[in-house]
């Protein structure tokens, strides 16, 4: 019995060890709950984490495309919400965002979602000219509409809070900025609105890169 | 004699003076301090640190002459805001700023932080002169 213990708190440390040595890389971790599954493999059972994914969704882009989950097979994104009236803190979240627009706009793996959470008033129109004013052209940075209810369970999904408008006619919704991974995985939540996390954010997608390249080149 | 009362009254003409300029300076500064703090927690998410603005969505404040040839508007456009077609030397900008809520107090710190930041030089911009322009808001 002695013996066995002994023999799996070294395998145990042994795990432990080598999967330092594999982490040599920084990994980002993955954020919004998991849950496991037991598989059993080849007689084994072996214990899986499953991480919560961006569920299924379809907006209307700023060129009036219909834009599904499909559209990011393949891609890390960003996303965030806003409202093209919002007067608070959505000018200092677009500056901030540009940030990652200009660094990553001609990699094509990378793409930034900004969901309108006031589909009443964001129009396809509306949106075009809000990105135009931006200078945001092509396809890396879409501004998605959708309906309100969906948008909201979205945001759930993606760990934000939005709540309905208030007296003074605005939305209270926090300014994060979310790193999704190509399997849909939330990777990561920046405050929109302070440059330095945002900076931080930059570096983070390069690492999130690093881990596709490596995992291709294994 | 005569010659006596005139250096008095010439050194009692410069200490007036220096007090009137130490007066002047005082109140500029203080102004200009409690302005760049409404500058901060009031327009600073819109038009920058630096005054910058944002784009073709939100205005610099880096336009010395506008800002010069407008400063009558100044109080009137902060305290209700502007919508619509806007011309900025040439550049057009077609946004929506909201009215501030901010007393004449605060209008007239602001306008001298704003007036005096960024390359701007448009000296003090008192509480009497705010009143006297709100006292025209189109
Ligand atoms: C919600 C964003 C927002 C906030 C907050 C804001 N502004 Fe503006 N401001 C604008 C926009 C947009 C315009 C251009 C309006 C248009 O296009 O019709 C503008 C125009 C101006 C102009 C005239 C054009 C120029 O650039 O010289 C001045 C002066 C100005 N703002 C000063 C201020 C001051 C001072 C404050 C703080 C009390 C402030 N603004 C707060 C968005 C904002």
């Amino acid at each position: 019995m002695k013996g066995y213990l002994i023999a799996s708190y070294s395998t145990l440390f042994f795990i432990l060890l080598s999967s330092c040595n594999v982490n040599k890389n920084k990994i980002l971790p993955i954020l919004g709950d998991r849950s496991t599954v037991t598989r059993i493999v080849d007689g084994k059972t072996t214990v899986d984490a499953i991480y919560k994914t961006i569920p299924t969704f379809r907006y209307v882009n700023q060129y009036g495309d219909s834009i599904t989950n499909k559209n990011l097979d393949d891609k890390i994104y960003v996303a965030d919400f806003f409202f093209t009236t919002c007067p608070s803190i959505c000018p200092v979240m677009a500056r901030n965002m540009l940030n990652v627009y200009n660094t990553y706009k001609s990699t094509g793996d990378v793409k930034i979602l900004s969901y309108t959470i006031d589909p009443q008033h964001d129009s396809v129109p509306i949106l075009k000219k809000y990105a135009d004013k931006l200078n945001v052209n092509g396809n890396m940075w879409w501004f998605l509409r959708g309906r309100k209810d969906q948008t909201y369970m979205l945001g759930k999904s993606y760990l934000v809070s939005i709540e309905e408008k208030n007296p003074a006619g605005e939305y209270i919704h926090d300014g994060y900025f979310i790193l999704v991974d190509k399997q849909k995985r939330i990777r990561g939540m920046y405050m929109g609105t302070k440059p330095e996390e945002v900076a931080k954010l930059v570096e983070d997608i390069k690492t999130l890169k690093e881990e596709y390249t490596n995992q291709a080149t294994k | 004699m005569k010659f006596k009362i005139i250096i008095v009254i010439g050194l009692v003409l410069l200490v007036i003076n220096s007090a009137c300029q130490n007066e002047g300076q005082l109140e500029f500064a203080r102004y200009y301090s409690a302005g760049s703090l409404v500058y901060q927690s009031k327009c600073q998410n819109c038009h920058g640190k630096n005054g910058e603005g944002l784009l073709a969505m939100i205005p610099p404040l880096t336009d010395t002459t506008y800002l010069r040839i407008n400063k009558g508007n100044l109080a009137c456009l902060i305290k209700n805001g502007v919508k619509g077609k806007f011309l900025l030397v040439g550049k057009p900008f077609e946004g929506n700023m909201p009215a501030s809520g901010l007393n004449q107090v605060d209008i007239a710190n602001v306008l001298t932080y704003v007036g005096n930041s960024f390359g701007n030089k448009l000296g003090t911009i008192s509480i009497e002169e705010v009143n006297n322009d709100l006292s025209i808001c189109k």
